[in-house]
């Protein structure tokens, strides 16, 4: 049962309890953590896309003065990935190299110019093979496999039936097809990578600092490819300078540091450049979608038919979930009662994809929502009425088995209705002026854990002792989406405290409990939950000794204000601190921890991959969009956009606006200008001048507001915030720009070169079609 | 070539010998252990390790510390008087101008050269001065209401 909200912390606006650190320049992120003492580790990368590996002759760049290690494929025989089904890439390249920027040695030196000299002695013969860049030329017969257990370089196949989809075209009154192309993106969070590795060689210990947002993950990896027992592993996060599922698998930097550590029995400093950085990768693939909506004349959705193929790069990181998404999340925003889907997830000879911030449903979002506001137009409805019709009720279980307890998008629309004064303005605006809108969701956490364990999906834990103050143990990574102050507001508003009163301690596998990680927006929900039960915990052993004290019944007591009193009674209220001692006093310094499980009902569908895309709560967005174009040019200007997200309750809504802006804003950049370019597979795009994130200049004004409609397994109703609005927003720009110029663009992102180029080639049409 | 420099770095006032190549970023994090100042690109490419080179906001990682000599220095470290948040590091950190915080200390230090010559700028005024600082978390929306909030509580 819920128990009422009181609002002494939860549901307030706070500042990120961990943010003084941020503004004074005294947060210490990994690189910070560099002493004299560090060697300096350096990887040498293949130049080659694809080739089998002759010789690697490091002999001479070990002799060099000051080289205290040198380590190749030869140092790690065990593979890894984060998918247990698909563990095939190694730290440093074994036999064969399938990118450019691939690993294939490193070493740690005293200095920077001895490693970098280091690397030039080492000889490095391969023979190159022919290399594939698209999904085209891998999947061409005769193509060079790059792993050999994979026919046609083909990751993973999909293919999902739910309803009866021919049934569904049949009946419809419209039926319509379109193909869309999305180039892929990367994170680029502004922290570069970076590990710092130190290995005790008396004790057999290592102890590893990275900026993971997976440590337990990276701590298993670690033991896997050092043969090393878990309990030597230390793994920490100090304060990551942000993720977006860059760092949600462990990355071969993280193990090649550790490998150098032992090596040399000494602390590594492993930084990755920019440059470095890109070529890690694991951004959203470079994906087309062909997609196929029958609709009846009122708008309602009668089937959907889905083609997706996602060029993955060289090895399989999270592929086949993304893959796997992608055909989920068709389901869950809209009723869709018969849906058809095909995936391909294919090799190629460029770096690995992997999860990005929307992982899996960002593309084929932005398709659906183009495509059917394309029909709505065809049959004279409303973009908003079109999605009005095709509303969900919850509590409601999709045709594919996904769970919807709890659903604000009729909310969010009206709000962005409204607030955009989209009746008035929509369809009379100034020439080149355009306004459009989409929806999107996204899962609060993934039912299912990457490792199955058994164990409870969150565990949180407290401690209160002689000072009266309350240290809250999490493993949760804080990657700057406030969790760490999300976990103590959660704290607070049910021991009745101030947050001053609370310290959050976490990301030290020698202290925290463990935490599956910072992806798939499963923190607030998860951890918050676990962070409510533990609290729970604690506020029981103290509301028993306060109603000693009190001679008062338990179940009459009250804690709010730093106090427990029975209301309406004539005994004066009891300091927190006094309550706490009279409770210490009974058992000693008091450890309490609280759990989460996800329940069954909430892990999916039965069918082969039916746990990927399950959760127990979605958010839900819509956004309008305000674009003008120059049509000489082909420049977009976003001019305002109005965004709503349904993320259940906002335990903290400065940091669910943060979260919001920030979503919808990357989902900008991607839609605008952002794209990774490669020629002959050497990544062309890796700095942030040619990698075009948008500067503070052409980023607009972002409206936000929150729908809750608090979710019955939420944390006080809480669902996610920080993923939910991304896809929404390509989407709602193509369809703004149909509005003001009536181009329906079919590619992401929308460059000026390829809006001019599309805008000659529908001229030209045009022109054909009055001579005929 | 090693050149003796002088500097005065957040008030202080050091004599350090440096590589003529020495950069201003690694002489202030190696040297002067002041690691708020961040790298995050290969060089002049996003703005996080801009620092105040006589109050004028320079991005300290293509910036030769040599070529400093007889400077003054201001680094986010030095921006809080006696544990006191500055203006702008307040409204920072009240309006979530910070999320992950790696954009923050070179954001900071680009907006503190900003009001000291334009005390109450507008919007376009915050943009032109904040365009060679990147940030991937807050979309900018908070970074701007932050500068606006730290010009209105400015003295």
């Amino acid at each position: 049962m819920r128990e009422p909200l009181k609002g002494h912390a939860a549901g307030r606006s706070v500042a990120l309890i961990d943010g003084i650190e941020k503004v004074t320049g005294r947060a210490v992120y990994t690189a910070d953590m560099e002493t004299p003492d560090c060697l300096v580790g350096r990887i040498l990368r293949s130049p080659v896309s694809h080739g089998r590996i002759v010789r690697i002759d490091t002999a001479r760049a070990a002799a060099l003065e000051g080289v205290l290690a040198v380590v190749t494929g030869a140092d790690c025989p065990h593979s890894y990935g984060v998918i247990p089904i698909a563990m095939n890439e190694y730290p440093l390249a074994r036999g064969k190299v399938r990118y450019r920027g691939e690993p294939v040695a490193a070493v740690a030196a005293r200095d920077a110019r001895t490693a970098e000299q280091a690397l030039e002695l080492i000889e490095l013969e391969i023979e190159e093979l022919a290399a594939s860049y698209t999904p085209e030329q891998s999947r061409a017969a005769g193509a060079e496999l790059l792993h050999d257990d994979k026919p046609g370089n083909i990751e993973r196949e999909v293919h999902d039936e739910f309803g009866d989809p021919a049934a569904g075209f049949a009946a419809a009154a419209l039926v319509r097809e379109a193909t869309f192309k999305c180039a892929e993106v990367n994170h680029a969070q502004m922290e570069p990578h970076a590990a710092l590795a130190e290995y005790d060689v008396s004790r057999d210990r290592l102890t590893l600092h990275s900026v993971s947002q997976v440590p337990f993950y990276l701590h298993l990896t670690l033991a896997r490819c050092l043969d090393l027992d878990t309990s030597r592993i230390r793994v920490l996060t100090p304060f990551v300078g942000g993720g977006f599922g860059a760092r949600t698998e462990t990355l071969n930097f993280e193990i090649i540091a550790a490998l150098l550590a032992r090596k040399a029995g000494a602390r590594v400093m492993l930084r990755l450049s920019r440059e470095e950085s890109f070529l890690t990768h694991r951004g959203r693939p470079d994906t087309e979608v062909s997609l196929k909506i029958g609709l009846a004349k009122d708008g309602r959705i009668t089937a959907v038919q889905c083609q997706v193929v996602m060029s993955g790069g060289a090895y399989a990181g999270y592929g086949l979930v993304t893959i796997l998404y992608a055909g989920a999340l068709l389901h869950g925003l809209y009723h869709t009662p018969a849906v058809k889907y095909d995936g391909y997830r294919v090799y190629t000879n460029h770096p690995p994809c992997g999860a990005m911030r929307g992982h899996g449903t960002v593309d084929v979002r932005h398709a659906f929502e183009c495509l059917l506001d394309r029909m709505a137009r065809a049959l004279g409805l409303d973009p908003f009425a079109v999605r009005r019709v095709n509303f969900l009720g919850a509590p409601t279980t999709t045709a594919n088995g996904l769970l919807v307890n709890s659903y604000g998008l009729p909310e969010c629309l009206d709000k962005v209705e409204a607030a955009s004064d989209w009746r008035q303005r929509a369809g009379r605006m100034e020439a080149g002026r355009g306004l459009g809108m989409a929806c999107s969701h996204y899962v609060s956490g993934a039912a299912k854990p990457v490792h199955w364990t058994g164990e409870p999906h969150a565990v949180v834990a407290m401690k209160l002792d002689f000072d009266g103050a309350v240290t809250v143990l999490t493993g949760a990574s804080d990657i700057g989406q406030g969790s760490t102050t999300m976990v103590a507001l959660a704290a607070a508003e049910i021991l009745g405290i101030d947050l001053g009163r609370i310290r959050v301690v976490t990301n030290d596998s020698a202290i925290t409990p463990k935490d599956n990680g910072s992806y798939s927006s499963r923190v607030t929900f998860m951890v918050g939950n676990a962070a409510i039960e533990a609290a729970r915990a604690l506020r029981a052993k103290l509301v028993a000794a306060a109603a000693k004290k009190l001679d008062a019944n338990p179940d009459d007591i009250e804690c709010a204000g730093e106090t427990f009193f029975v209301p309406g009674g004539s005994q004066s209220a009891l300091p927190f601190h006094d309550v706490a001692l009279a409770a210490l006093a009974e058992e000693g310094t008091i450890t309490v921890k609280g759990t989460f499980t996800c329940p069954p009902e909430a892990q999916g569908g039965k069918h082969r991959g039916g746990a990927v895309g399950s959760t127990m709560g979605f958010s839900y967005a819509a956004q309008v969009v305000e674009v003008a174009v120059d049509v000489e040019t082909g420049r977009i200007t976003v001019e305002k956009v109005w965004a709503a997200l349904d993320c259940g309750f906002a335990i903290n809504p400065l940091a669910v606006e943060g979260q919001i802006e920030g979503s919808v804003w990357m989902g900008m950049g991607q839609a605008l200008c952002e794209e990774t370019r490669y020629t002959e597979g050497l990544a062309i795009h890796a700095n942030l001048l040619d990698y075009r994130v948008p500067t503070i200049v052409e980023s607009p004004e972002i409206e936000v507001q929150i729908v809750e409609s608090i979710d019955p397994l939420g944390p006080f109703g809480a669902k996610e915030a920080g993923e939910g609005a991304l896809s929404g927003f390509p989407p709602a720009l193509v369809n703004a720009v149909a509005d003001a110029i009536g181009l329906e663009a079919d590619f992401l992102p929308l460059t000026p070169d390829r809006v001019l180029d599309a805008l000659i080639k529908a001229r030209r049409a045009a022109r054909r079609k009055a001579a005929s | 070539m090693k050149r003796i420099v002088s500097l005065v770095v957040n008030g202080q006032q050091f004599e350090d010998a440096v590589d003529d190549n020495m950069l201003l970023i690694d002489y202030l994090r190696e040297i002067r252990r002041l690691t708020g100042v961040k790298r995050g690109c290969d060089g002049g490419e996003c703005g996080a390790c801009t620092v105040l080179v006589d109050g004028r906001a320079r991005p300290s990682c293509i910036t030769f510390a040599s070529l400093c000599d007889g400077s003054a220095i201001e680094t986010i470290e030095g921006q809080a008087r006696n544990g006191r948040l500055s203006p702008l590091q307040r409204a920072f950190h009240e309006n979530l101008g910070a999320q992950c915080g790696f954009c923050t200390p070179g954001m900071i230090m680009a907006a503190e050269a900003l009001l000291r010559r334009t005390p109450d700028p507008d919007d376009d005024a915050i943009r032109a001065a904040l365009g060679g600082n990147l940030c991937r978390c807050t979309g900018y929306v908070k970074i701007i209401g932050s500068v606006r909030a730290a010009a209105a509580a400015s003295p």
